[in-house]
């Protein structure tokens, strides 16, 4: 569990995270979604204690991060910018942080198979690409067998296999009754592991909803409409409560389904050329969201 | 289910810093380097001395200093030994490894302390090593000529071990800049313009202002322990000298602690 009140992040007269309030239940994957620049690094390096607060705290089941006095079995974290001495071999990386709290060599050995890294395990992460480095990340996160877990884009650079990998493993943890917290900038990443989510934007917390929620409020359905009248056919669908938008020769329509729309267009005589439901992408939603927060605090400023 | 990871104790994070000091090869270079460049010039200056024995000017033979000539690779080797020391601390800011290392020990301070006590230990113990076996060298050759001294002569040993301490002061002073500035060439910069520049700078000092305050300055104070022979009228004592540099490793030492509790990682 976490927990953030007022979290507030500010560099000389740039506000990275603006009075951030929130709690990351355990038993769930909660997903931490904002464009690039939202303040979501800032805010996990604050609850890892890394970053000090302006204002406000985070707790981490209870207590201030660096209270705990075996971190690591309280959180384990992936940090975006890596944070391996890359002259170093992966174990021995593994090995150094393992040593802090008496992590036995075995669990080392252990997580350098689970991850998939048996084979370079003796070699210097800088020869690792991208992906191999996201692996040696996720290791060493899982180190101290956490009770939360805090992972900064885990899916950067990794093939599609590695990111079905992550998936199940996130849902796994969050399973097995463990706090799960996964940034990313890409909705459709969330939509597919999370399911709950913390939407930030300029630092803001724009929205604090359910996955499903979220969808079903993104997802309203419009209907595309082309027609020989557009202006009758406007006329008739506001009259019958829907929300009429024209869109490059074509009518958009809100607050209607294709099938009322086709037999009221035929009652009322009118031809249709073209009648298709459209879903906003979530993507879309999601962009429309953030959009609006940046406006917000650009005009507040 | 028993927790796999326990208690962050300071013997933990000693037994993590060493391992990081093993498994980087750089550090081992550098070590390794420190080592030879104390040896090698224990033979490569008594050999080149004997070569010319006796010196043309008579002088220079009732000055000579058959110890002082074994331990000139000590100079080179402060240079290897203060960048490492650098090095152990702006290493994890380059890479980022500080914050994986900040994680696991919220608490900070101990990695700081762990990592003086790791790195002051090592080289310590090689340091000295090198210089006795850079000691015996340079006096075999010397022998030669019959101009060698003994290890039991007045203030051998401690001019041999003596160096030691001050290599390894070196390499703290190093290690309190890196944490301080945590930037490996400003850090460098510093350290070697504290040992090798402000000596310089204060030596064009008007002579009452340079005589107050050259004695107090780092490499100064803590190479008067390295010689065995002449006592300069203007120097601290080889003891009092050798703790006043300590005391620059320790100031280094406790700013950055304040530093490395209050900024962020």
């Amino acid at each position: 569990m976490i927990e953030a009140h007022g979290l507030t992040k500010r560099y000389g007269s740039k506000v990275a995270v603006d009075d951030l309030s929130f709690v990351v239940r355990p038993g769930i994957v909660t997903g931490f979604l904002g464009p690039n620049g939202a303040g979501k690094s800032t805010t996990m390096r604050m609850i890892l204690g890394l970053d000090r607060p302006s204002d406000g705290s985070v707790t981490v089941n209870g207590k201030a991060y660096r209270e705990h006095s075996a971190p690591l079995s309280e959180v384990g974290a992936l940090l975006e910018a890596r944070a391996v001495h890359t002259g170093r071999s992966a174990r021995n990386h593994l090995l150094v942080l393992a040593q802090t709290a008496g992590i036995p060599k075995s669990r080392v050995d252990e997580l350098i198979e689970v991850v998939g890294l048996t084979d370079v395990s003796r070699k210097r992460v800088k020869s690792f690409s991208l992906g191999m480095g996201q692996r040696l990340g996720i290791a060493t996160a899982l180190l101290g067998d956490p009770s939360t877990l805090v992972l900064d884009e885990p899916v950067n650079g990794l093939d599609p296999e590695g990111i079905r990998w992550i998936r199940e493993l996130l849902k796994e943890r969050a399973a097995g009754g463990r706090t799960v917290l996964v940034s990313s900038h890409l909705m459709s990443e969330m939509a597919q592991t999370a399911e709950h989510l913390l939407v930030v934007g300029k630092g803001r917390l724009i929205a604090d909803v359910g996955v499903q929620e979220f969808i079903a409020s993104a997802g309203r359905n419009l209907v595309r409409v082309r027609t020989t009248d557009p202006a009758a056919l406007t006329a008739l669908l506001t009259k019958a409560g829907a929300t009429v938008t024209p869109v490059d020769g074509a009518l958009s329509v809100a607050g209607m389904s294709t099938d009322d729309i086709g037999v009221a267009a035929a009652r009322a005589g009118l031809t249709l050329l073209e009648l298709a439901s459209q879903a906003a992408s979530l993507e879309q939603a999601f962009m429309e969201l953030t959009q609006d927060s940046l406006e917000y605090t650009g005009t507040a400023a | 289910m028993t927790a796999v990871a326990q208690r962050v104790t300071p013997a933990r994070v000693v037994l993590s810093e060493w391992t990081k000091l093993r498994t980087l090869r750089s550090t081992v270079y550098a070590l390794l380097a420190a080592v030879a460049f104390l040896i090698g010039f224990a033979i490569l200056v008594p050999s080149v001395v004997t070569a010319h024995w006796p010196p043309q000017d008579p002088r220079d033979a009732l000055t000579f200093d058959p110890v002082g000539v074994s331990l000139v690779g000590g100079f080179f080797a402060q240079l290897a030994i203060g960048v490492l020391g650098v090095l152990i601390m702006t290493g994890e800011y380059a890479t980022g490894m500080i914050r994986a290392t900040l994680a696991a020990v919220p608490h900070r301070l101990p990695v700081l302390w762990a990592k003086a006590l790791v790195y002051g230990i090592t080289s310590l113990v090689l340091s000295a090593i090198a210089a006795v076996i850079a000691f015996f060298i340079g006096q075999a050759i010397l022998s030669s000529k019959h101009i060698e001294t003994t290890w039991g002569s007045p203030h051998v040993a401690r001019a041999v071990f003596g160096s030691a301490l001050y290599l390894a002061g070196v390499g703290l002073l190093g290690l309190g800049l890196g944490a301080l500035l945590r930037n490996t060439a400003g850090a460098i910069s510093t350290l070697f313009g504290l040992l090798f520049v402000v000596p310089v700078v204060v030596h064009f000092l008007p002579s009452s202002w340079s005589d107050a305050i050259s004695k107090y300055l780092p490499s100064n104070a803590g190479q008067v322990i390295t010689n065995a022979r002449f006592a300069d009228s203007n120097s601290l004592g080889p003891w009092s000298g050798l703790g006043v540099f300590f005391l620059y490793a320790l100031v280094a030492l406790v700013l950055a602690s304040v530093s490395l509790l209050r900024r962020d990682a």
